[in-house]
């Protein structure tokens, strides 16, 4: 399998590439600096592209690689490649689920606790020396708040399950309620927004789901709402939500994703309520390794010709 | 009480309610949040008075002693209230309050109850997931603008699959590992006695749960024998990759031995609510980005403060119309509390 060629679209993990060079001819598009001509002289030699949440394979790169036969991602999200296209082209998909979803969801509840228990705020207090002047402000418990989640998949059952143990009410919003599971549902995410405390974003990118997160919503959350992004950043109306902190007409935010990676709004650093990390909800040492394997093994079956491990397409 | 009794009841027929040093809620938020039409309280600390000389004089006739954290009662001050009934505590810890001389001398002890295990616990957990996952460090990191600048932030650690020990499965330790149960996290603990009903894994010694765990988490009361009960053995035996957070009382944890080994890399990292000698911290822990800090206020939110008015003020008023306090504490079978301040 040494000759066939694979695409590694960004940097992603250095024990993946390490695996990928190992078994194949490994390309680092980010290293490239002609990418066009790349494409043109390496046309015919790549047979697969890795990506990730950050890069995938959009209409135009797999147009430019007439023998591209499989897309494996690095990621549960899919909102990076052109679905459709592969489908039209017979090109294979699989991606990364259920190994990651315990840290994703363990890292909506850390974000729930870090904005309402201002854990970030109180370290970086204890650090600037202020405690030897005085204590630090009231938060807010976070155990019975209601949790509105939207998207009640594997990571917003998760998630769930997670918050049910802080006594904490479950809604959620869906593209259909699902009759069997016992959390109140509502048919919209405004109404949700309005009955919930905290809200989750755990849906799917899709054109659906882009600005979900809108002023509307945003208004129907109010000063006490608190927003927690564990989804894409495109997710949010990111001026809107920006806006909305700055001018306290939302409570906080606890986001890991942001529409312009790694770009964050410099308007948030220095609001109290707002927790932001460099989308890290996949990000442990022991979960990378899974994905890596898993993306690896996908790509050894498909070689192979054997049934591919997590096929999406 | 009707109308008419109570305006013609003067401020001075009220009983008093002694207070040696006021409560960080007092001084944070207004001892009006404490008020009840049925008690005045006596502020020592509002005399030029030395203290001895204050109690001879004022207190006397006190029957009942509001306490905090930062305020011991200790068997000398009991000595100089004669008729002292009650102390009442805001705090969740005891181990300033000589309870053995309360005990000798009938004094009832009223403390918070349950009211602040459930964010004890909150506290607890939300340190853990932050110094496994590096929250508070990589919100620093996007804050600072490096995100863009520097590139991908290190990995941190799954919470899923990790032993849990609780050191000390009250009521508290109880609520950590229930919210810590379906994170996937297998629970043990170590307490002074095997609780029969209870799913947990037991370990006889804090060594031996250190060892077999990847996370512990001291949940216990401060008392003589809990002092540095957390010491340079048990933190090896924790280990490189073990994480320890206290959200019980700071000197349960031998401090220059828990430096020692953060800084070494002899464990992974703390997450840390209480220290030695509050609001004293080792500078030594400013530099490292695997410990997580908090001022002491995992009881601190809004309606925890709420709660503790409401069973304060609840106290006090069942305390002096002969009624069943709301939240006694059992002073028979006490574990030894020098009545150190904590």
């Amino acid at each position: 399998m040494e000759s066939i060629g694979v695409l590694m679209a960004c940097p992603m993990n250095s024990y993946l590439e390490q695996q990928l060079e190992k078994r194949f001819k490994l390309y680092r598009f980010w290293t490239v600096p002609d990418k066009s001509s790349f494409l043109a002289s390496h046309k015919d030699s790549i047979q697969a592209v890795v990506g990730n949440a950050g890069a995938g394979a959009d209409a135009e790169l797999i147009e430019a690689l007439p023998k591209l036969e499989i897309v494996a991602s690095f990621s549960v999200g899919l909102d990076k490649i052109d679905l459709a296209k592969c489908k039209e082209k017979g090109i294979r998909v699989t991606n990364t689920p259920d190994v990651l979803t315990e840290d994703v969801a363990d890292l909506a509840i850390g974000l729930m606790l870090a904005v309402l228990r201002k854990l970030c705020e109180s370290d970086r207090y204890v650090r600037s020396g202020k405690w030897k002047r005085g204590d630090y402000v009231l938060t807010t418990k976070f155990t019975g708040k209601k949790v509105g989640i939207i998207g009640l998949g594997r990571i917003g059952m998760a998630i769930a399950k997670r918050a049910e143990a802080f006594s904490c009410p479950i809604s959620y919003y869906s593209r259909t309620e699902k009759p069997e599971i016992k959390y109140k549902y509502y048919p919209s995410v405004v109404e949700l927004a309005a009955h919930c405390d905290i809200l989750v974003v755990a849906c799917p990118l899709t054109k659906e789901t882009h600005h979900i997160i809108n002023r509307e919503v945003i208004d129907a959350m109010g000063p006490k709402g608190v927003l927690i992004n564990i989804g894409r950043g495109p997710h949010v109306d990111e001026p809107e939500l920006v806006s909305a902190l700055v001018e306290r007409r939302l409570g906080g935010a606890g986001l890991d994703v942001f529409e312009n990676e790694p770009y964050v709004p410099e308007e948030l650093f220095g609001l109290d309520n707002v927790v932001l990390l460099p989308h890290v909800g996949s990000g442990t040492v022991e979960t990378r390794q899974a994905m890596a394997d898993l993306v690896i093994g996908n790509l050894e079956a498909h070689f192979q010709k054997k049934p591919l491990l997590t096929p999406v397409v | 009480m009707a109308a008419e009794d109570q305006s013609q009841t003067s401020q001075s027929d009220l009983p008093y309610v002694l207070i040696l040093k006021p409560p960080p809620s007092f001084v944070l938020f207004g001892d009006h949040f404490f008020h009840s039409p049925n008690f005045q309280y006596l502020k020592a600390y509002e005399s030029p008075l030395p203290l001895p000389h204050f109690l001879h004089t004022h207190a006397r006739s006190v029957q009942a002693l509001l306490s905090s954290g930062g305020a011991p009662v200790t068997a000398d001050t009991i000595r100089l209230l004669p008729r002292l009934g009650l102390v009442v505590t805001t705090s969740q810890g005891l181990n300033h309050i000589d309870l053995s001389e309360c005990r000798r001398r009938g004094i009832a002890v009223a403390g918070a109850g349950t009211i602040f295990s459930a964010d004890c616990a909150d506290s607890a957990v939300g340190l853990l997931i932050d110094v496994l996952r590096k929250i508070s460090a990589a919100n620093r990191y996007v804050k600072q603008g490096l995100w863009s600048s520097q590139g991908i932030y290190p990995l941190g650690y799954k919470l899923g699959g990790k032993h849990v020990g609780i050191v000390g499965l009250g009521s508290i330790g109880t609520e950590v590992a229930k919210r810590l149960e379906p994170f996937g996290c297998s629970i043990s603990y170590n307490s002074r006695s095997k609780k029969p009903l209870v799913p947990y894994t037991f370990y006889p010694n804090v060594v031996e749960l250190a060892a077999n765990c990847d996370a512990l988490i001291i949940c216990c009361a401060l008392t003589d024998e809990t002092h540095h009960l957390i010491s340079k053995e048990a933190l090896l035996a924790l280990g490189k990759d073990g994480v320890i957070i206290n959200i019980a009382r700071g000197p349960i944890i031998d401090e220059k031995e828990l430096v020692h080994c953060l800084v070494k890399g002899e464990i992974r990292g703390a997450g840390l609510d209480v220290f030695e000698h509050e609001p004293d911290v080792p500078v030594e822990l400013f530099a490292l980005d695997n410990v997580v800090m908090s001022p002491h206020n995992a009881v601190f939110t809004r309606e925890s403060f709420d709660d503790l008015c409401k069973l304060v003020v609840g106290n006090l008023e069942a305390f002096f119309s002969n009624e069943p306090l709301l939240t006694p504490v059992a002073l028979d079978d006490l574990p030894h509390f020098s009545g150190r301040k904590d």
